[in-house]
């Protein structure tokens, strides 16, 4: 209980940090972002709502504790403002209805990419010096030294441009209703299949690797060779005894880079044109439209630290060390 | 424990030797040089002679910095091999590769070898300085975390791993889009997102030092703080410090072209990144230019491979376990593992 304690203290402090940077970041940069945003969208805005503006980024004459206080009040109640490109949408509603795009793509990579980077690395390690063990790393450490955008783009060339696989862009296609029919979903799914191959691509590797360390560890144990001499069957030895204990780091992995789903996928999205909160983001960041840009960065901070949190949850239930200590 | 401090440093605190420490320390001679490892004179203890000598003698090593040197030629020759200024726009739009243009042309006439070339400049500049100024960074942080413990070494840690939590692309995003752009913005976004890593492997591996025998002796006659992190414990750490600053080089060419990419660098310089900015502006690869497309990729891939390489080089010359695949099987080293 103690260790929870401690790690929702820690994740509540990072937060601040964010909430805190978020506040000082455009009242504290050369240049003013403030006037820039103004000039582009006066024509539209009422005057109260120019005044919540001042308000949220700072261009008002209160003291600054007082726009502090005010500002992390508006945080907590969920309150960030109207976003400036789809004006007069909340930043709330914006960012609510690009989420679930970015947790598709982002979930459905993460999970290939963890069970089959796993499977590969049990196997790699089982057969030290075999075929899987000594082909794939190198050619991964290889794949893994192009930057990520540039591999996405190529793949878009080759399998939406040269081939005609692949849409090239977006999530679905024109014309269409975001609905539960079977010609939405597998129309959706068809658009899903590229932008997540290469996130697999890239991400496999760490978790083959990852896994094969652990797993030769593992394999040295006393138990494994007592399981040896009782005569149990390689793949029962292998899954059930070998393989069970060597997943807590990849568990540990699994929930963190769950946190970064939300915001990791931002040059996916930005190469596919996928309609998430990272090209939401990126989109933010051209049309000036900072009420957006920092509700977005928020809420995918937000989302790092809650998965963080539960993993550290799991891992007390997963590893008796954590509780005993 | 620091409170008494020596009137004198350098030559009577040559008497406390540490067993492995650098050769400045071992040596009577009035101590010179920096701590690096490239010092080694003859008094020099045998394991860091082994590290250079083991890496001149690796092949990784040397087919990696056989590469790096290539590209680092080309940088510094770029004025000589493509005179003029290499963004220039002319009417020889969207060209194949030809022997007038190795690399064909991009859509609005630029030679895209002489922008491959260029472009090396900026993005090895940038590279070098993220790496070494993160490093540093990494080490300053590390060591005091290490050294002086209790509350500044919770303090510290509590800063490194919120900035490690904090996801580091949508930052870099965010502090892009709020500084005025600029090749200075670029590099200092890329050292706030990427410090924090190098503190936390660079301070796990100054504590193990900090506990050894020869630091209690250094704190008990009296040395002062900044002598003993600086000359006890960092020349200790050499290979570690070392792995940090490849990965971390690699890092800031990395995040340099992503950044870039997305059109947050400063888009009047040529670099690999901007070359890929505008190959995807301009439509490149839609109108099947790929030409325009491929170099720079291909450059950023192959200095990260070649940095990859003498990383492992030196893993595998500090860390015996690694160089045979055949040994005996260890449970992993947690230091290595955290490098990663």
């Amino acid at each position: 209980m103690r260790f929870i304690l401690r790690r929702l203290g820690f994740y509540l402090i990072a937060f601040w940090v964010s909430i805190t940077l978020n506040f000082l970041l455009p009242r504290f940069m050369p240049g003013d972002p403030v006037s820039r945003m103004f000039a582009r969208s006066a024509g539209q805005m009422q005057p109260e709502q120019i005044e919540a503006l001042r308000k949220l980024l700072g261009v008002d004459d209160r003291p600054i504790w007082e726009q502090y206080a005010d500002y992390l009040y508006n945080i907590v109640t969920g309150n960030m403002g109207v976003s400036i490109t789809r004006f007069p949408t909340p930043v709330t509603e914006v960012i609510a209805s690009q989420i679930g795009w970015t947790l598709l793509l982002g979930g459905t990579a993460l999970v290939i990419a963890a069970v089959v980077g796993n499977l590969l690395g049990i196997l790699a390690a089982w057969r030290r010096g075999g075929a899987i063990d000594s082909a794939l790393p190198p050619l991964l450490v290889f794949i893994g030294s192009f930057p990520y955008f540039w591999l996405a783009m190529g793949a878009l060339y080759l399998f939406g441009v040269i081939l005609g696989w692949s849409p090239l862009r977006h999530a679905f296609s024109d014309g269409l209703e975001p609905a539960f029919t079977w010609e939405f979903i597998s129309d959706a799914g068809a658009h899903l299949v590229l932008p997540a191959l290469t996130i697999v691509l890239v991400s496999i590797g760490g978790w083959m690797l990852g896994m094969r360390n652990t797993m030769i560890a593992t394999n040295a144990e006393d138990y494994i060779t007592m399981a040896e001499a009782k005569g149990l069957k390689p793949g029962r030895i292998m899954f059930r005894y070998a393989a069970r204990n060597a997943m807590l780091p990849s568990a540990t992995a699994f929930g963190m880079s769950l946190g970064f789903v939300v915001g990791g996928a931002l040059l996916t999205e930005v190469v596919f044109a996928y309609p998430g909160v990272g090209y939401q983001l990126l989109n933010a960041v051209q049309g000036l439209d900072y009420p957006l840009m920092q509700g977005l960065f928020l809420t995918i901070t937000a989302a790092v630290l809650l998965a963080n949190f539960l993993v550290d949850i799991l891992y007390v239930r997963l590893d008796p060390r954590v509780r005993a200590s | 424990m620091t409170t008494y401090i020596h009137p004198s440093p350098s030559a009577a605190d040559a008497v406390v030797e540490s067993p492995t420490a650098a050769p400045a320390t071992g040596a009577p001679a009035p101590a010179t040089g920096a701590p690096a490892p490239g010092v080694a004179s003859a008094p020099a203890p045998k394991p860091r002679q082994g590290l250079i000598h083991g890496l001149l003698t690796n092949p990784k090593a040397m087919v990696g910095a056989a590469i790096l040197l290539v590209f680092i030629a080309l940088a510094l020759l770029a004025p000589v091999l493509f005179p003029g200024d290499p963004s220039r726009i002319t009417d020889m739009a969207s060209l194949e590769p030809s022997a007038e243009h190795w690399l064909g042309t991009t859509a609005k006439g630029q030679d895209v070898m002489a922008l491959t070339v260029h472009g090396a400049r900026s993005s090895l500049l940038v590279g070098l300085t993220v790496g070494f100024a993160s490093t540093l960074v990494g080490i300053l942080v590390g060591l005091a975390s290490a050294y002086f413990g209790k509350f500044i070494d919770e303090a510290l840690s509590l800063i490194t791993n919120v900035f490690l939590l904090l996801p580091g692309l949508p930052l870099l995003v965010i502090l892009a889009a709020f500084l005025p752009p600029g090749l200075g913005t670029v590099i200092l976004v890329l050292i706030v997102t990427g410090w924090a890593g190098s503190a936390r492997v660079l301070r796990s591996q100054a504590l193990s030092i900090r506990s050894k025998d020869f630091v209690a002796a250094a704190v008990v006659s009296g040395e002062r703080a900044g002598r003993i992190m600086f000359r006890e414990i960092l020349p200790n750490m050499a290979s570690i410090v070392m792995g940090t600053l490849l990965a971390c080089v690699i890092y800031g060419i990395g995040a340099q072209a992503g950044l870039e990419f997305l059109g947050l660098g400063d888009v009047s310089t040529v670099s690999w990144g901007n070359n890929l900015f505008w190959a995807g502006n301009e439509g490149a690869l839609m109108t099947g230019s790929w030409w325009v497309f491929v170099p720079s990729g291909v450059c950023i891939a192959l200095v990260a491979f070649a940095l990859a390489l003498i990383n492992y080089a030196v893993d595998e010359v500090t860390n015996p376990r690694l160089r045979k695949i055949k040994a005996a099987v260890t449970p992993a080293n947690p230091e290595r593992s955290a490098a990663k």
